[in-house]
């Protein structure tokens, strides 16, 4: 029983660790699916979780924090197509100068208005999410098998557990099955026949990157208003270049990527549990090693030991107009 | 706005080689200032710090010379790689694993003669950085994954490893904290105290050492190397256009690995700065940023060695002069330097042809006008 009470944590918080990762992917999606890159995933996450967690400090609500967490990364997204888009600048550097920007920025100024560390105030209860229980949660849990998968699993996690795995299916159903999604994929793979079929290629990649804004502000505000109470710097610690790898195991599709971020979580998770612990054989491995597994898992994925990634056909190229 | 059409070869180059970056360095700086503004500082009082700090006295001027050395080795990095069109964001973790090579060669070859100790610790700094770079650069070169984020997978992976040789392997042992005991007194490079004790000049301490020189030098090497040999010309190649170079004969497998462990062997080199000039022990995260500034100073001089050397010296006098502001005002923090570098790159990399065509066709316009009276 203890065991299964075991695995029933461990894939309780595999979703939970997975879930900025999903929202992340899901804007990947968007943004790479549209012809441009975005490695700055990372440095909006980042900043999502800044803005969430001083809009819901002095707002005293964590929806408006959202609110505005949405509103600044959609701006940021904004200027990574004003660079690469409108300018032609390079996408690469465009999301590397991004993302310094906003490692400088977030921790100068929450330093500057809240001291020194570099941290902002606490939230009370009011001020961040809380975890939801399904109605019912109580009642089933003595039920065998069902109880500790509806109660101990599905139950109790924060708002955005739920609203990151609703997206998948969402994101898949605009992607593949609309007409936006049409023209989106053909934007990434054909620029030129986008635009003879009289579709303003501009246009599209600035909305793709507009959704690819939202999406990524629900990662921020995860991380600093739901699973912490507060924002530290650096405190999305490479998350946005995982889901991107995720993004590319998955081959730009939703589902895939879903079960690279899972997979990803669950090794977090797993890294969680496994240090301190003497394992049979090998003894105990050295703590750094464990906290370093889900990089070298990113390093081994990508490496594509399981078959080669093929991007949309005009990632990383700036749509020049012909006269 | 895109629509002014400017005839390239009418362009002098001093302005597009030099107004330019120096328009978009300017929009950089402003919008930092708008950023110290906002912090609740004022901005032209920490242009007057930087200023001090970097310039006004002897030391500041030393430790603005010291920065400038760790710039010069991470911007030629960032650069090197760039020509081959590899985006090389791996420098801060080259650099970590540089220093090991460093400290491995020297505590362990330390009675050889002194000059052959320092020759073969920047070797082994080379050698140990350009490792690091070449798993990223096989892997782009073989399996297509992104160099970007393998690179920066690759800091995280030298951070991990460098913290458990720190405190499990080779830590001070009388020590709690995690770094490595010192490096012999007798092998330290020269620093700039004991020059300017020739010169007559008194200061107290200077992180300034004979390693300035050794970055002076690379700026030669990497000049040499990209512009006037045959490895230079096929990895230029490679990087303008793969196809065309595959149909010349050139392998761009070949010319990729060469490119990033050049560009990891040069970031390494950061660890004979910082370890056999400065500190003379490895401490944990001494690399402290100067990998990613290295991309800023790589932007903003256009990647190549002349433009290089006053960018990293501008970084210099940023960090020399910023922990003067930082030590002064007590809203602005060192991570307030970090954003300026961000907008350096957005500005003079990312939106470099912002106001590109509205600035050549002045110019061209008034040189023309000049001409014809």
């Amino acid at each position: 029983m203890e065991f299964l009470s075991d695995i029933a944590s461990l894939i309780n918080s595999t979703l939970r660790i997975s879930t900025p990762l999903v929202f992340a992917a899901m804007a990947g999606i968007f943004a790479e699916r549209s012809g441009v890159i975005d490695f700055s995933l990372e440095g909006k996450m980042l900043m999502a979780a800044f803005v969430a967690a001083v809009g819901s400090y002095y707002l005293g609500n964590p929806w408006l924090g959202l609110l505005l967490a949405i509103i600044v990364c959609v701006c940021l997204s904004m200027l990574h197509g004003f660079a690469s888009v409108t300018h032609k600048g390079d996408q690469v550097v465009s999301c590397v100068a991004i993302n310094i920007l906003i490692i400088g920025l977030t921790t100068a100024l929450a330093a500057a208005w809240f001291g020194q560390a570099g941290l902002t105030p606490t939230l009370n209860e009011d001020q961040r999410f809380l975890e939801i229980n399904l109605p019912f949660a109580d009642v089933l849990r003595e039920v065998p098998i069902i109880g500790i998968i509806y109660s101990d699993i599905l139950s109790g996690h924060y708002v955005f557990v739920y609203l990151a795995y609703l997206s998948v299916p969402i994101v898949f159903w605009i992607v593949f099955k609309t007409s936006f999604g049409l023209r989106l994929r053909a934007v990434g793979e054909n620029p030129s026949a986008v635009d003879t079929a009289g579709i303003n290629v501009f246009t599209m990649r600035y909305k793709a990157l507009a959704v690819n804004g939202v999406l990524i502000a629900f990662a921020g505000a995860h991380l600093s208003t739901a699973v912490n109470a507060n924002f530290f710097r650096e405190m999305s610690a490479g998350r946005g270049y995982l889901a991107l790898a995720a993004m590319i195991f998955g081959k730009w599709h939703p589902k895939t990527a879903l079960i690279a971020c899972l997979l990803f979580g669950f090794t977090d998770a797993l890294q969680i549990r496994l240090q301190g612990v003497e394992l049979p054989a090998i003894g105990e491995i050295p703590v750094q090693l464990i906290q370093a597994l889900p990089y070298i898992l990113t390093v081994v994925l990508l490496a594509g030991f399981v078959g080669k990634a093929i991007a949309p056909n005009a990632i990383g190229q700036p749509y020049i107009k012909e006269r | 706005m895109s629509n002014i059409v400017v005839d390239k070869s009418k362009v002098p180059w001093w302005v597009s080689n030099v107004i330019v970056p120096l328009v978009n360095l300017t929009l950089a700086l402003l919008v930092s200032g708008l950023f110290i503004f906002i912090a609740g500082e004022n901005p032209i009082e920490a242009v007057k710090l930087i200023i001090f700090g970097s310039f006004g006295y002897i030391q500041g001027f030393a430790y603005t010379l010291y920065y400038t050395t760790n710039f010069i080795f991470t911007g030629l990095a960032f650069a090197v790689a760039f020509h081959c069109r590899l985006f090389n964001i791996g420098g801060e973790g080259q650099a970590y694993i540089g220093g090991l090579g460093v400290f491995l060669v020297a505590i362990n070859l330390s009675f050889l003669p002194i000059p052959i100790v320092w020759l073969l610790s920047i070797c082994g700094a080379f050698l140990f950085g350009a490792a690091w770079a070449y798993i990223p650069a096989y892997l782009q070169s073989k399996r297509g994954s992104h160099v970007v984020i393998t690179t920066i997978m690759f800091n995280f992976i030298a951070s991990s490893l460098m913290i458990f040789l720190l405190v499990d392997v080779i830590r001070d042992t009388n020590q709690m904290a995690p770094h490595t005991v010192k490096l012999p007194e007798a092998i330290w490079l020269p620093s700039f105290e004991a020059f300017s004790g020739i010169l007559g000049i008194k200061i107290r301490y200077s992180p300034l050492n004979l390693t300035f020189l050794l970055a002076i030098a690379s700026l030669f090497f990497v000049w040499f190397l990209v512009w006037k040999t045959k490895w230079g010309y096929e990895m230029r190649a490679v990087g303008h256009n793969t196809q065309a170079a595959i149909y010349a004969g050139i392998s761009p497998h070949k010319n990729i690995i060469i490119a990033m462990c050049i560009s990891g062997g040069l970031a390494g080199l950061l660890g004979v700065n910082e370890i056999l000039g400065v500190s003379h022990k490895i401490q944990a995260g001494f690399p402290a940023g100067y990998g990613f500034t290295g991309i800023a100073v790589a932007l903003m001089g256009r990647n190549h060695p002349i433009g290089i050397l006053p960018a990293a010296f501008l970084f210099g006098i940023l960090y020399q002069g910023g922990s003067e502001v930082t030590f002064e005002m007590p809203n602005i923090t060192r991570y307030m330097f970090v954003a300026v570098q961000g907008l350096i790159i957005l500005f003079s990399g990312a939106l470099e042809n912002l106001f590109r065509p509205q600035i050549e066709s002045f110019f061209v316009r008034r040189l023309s006008k000049e001409v014809s009276v």
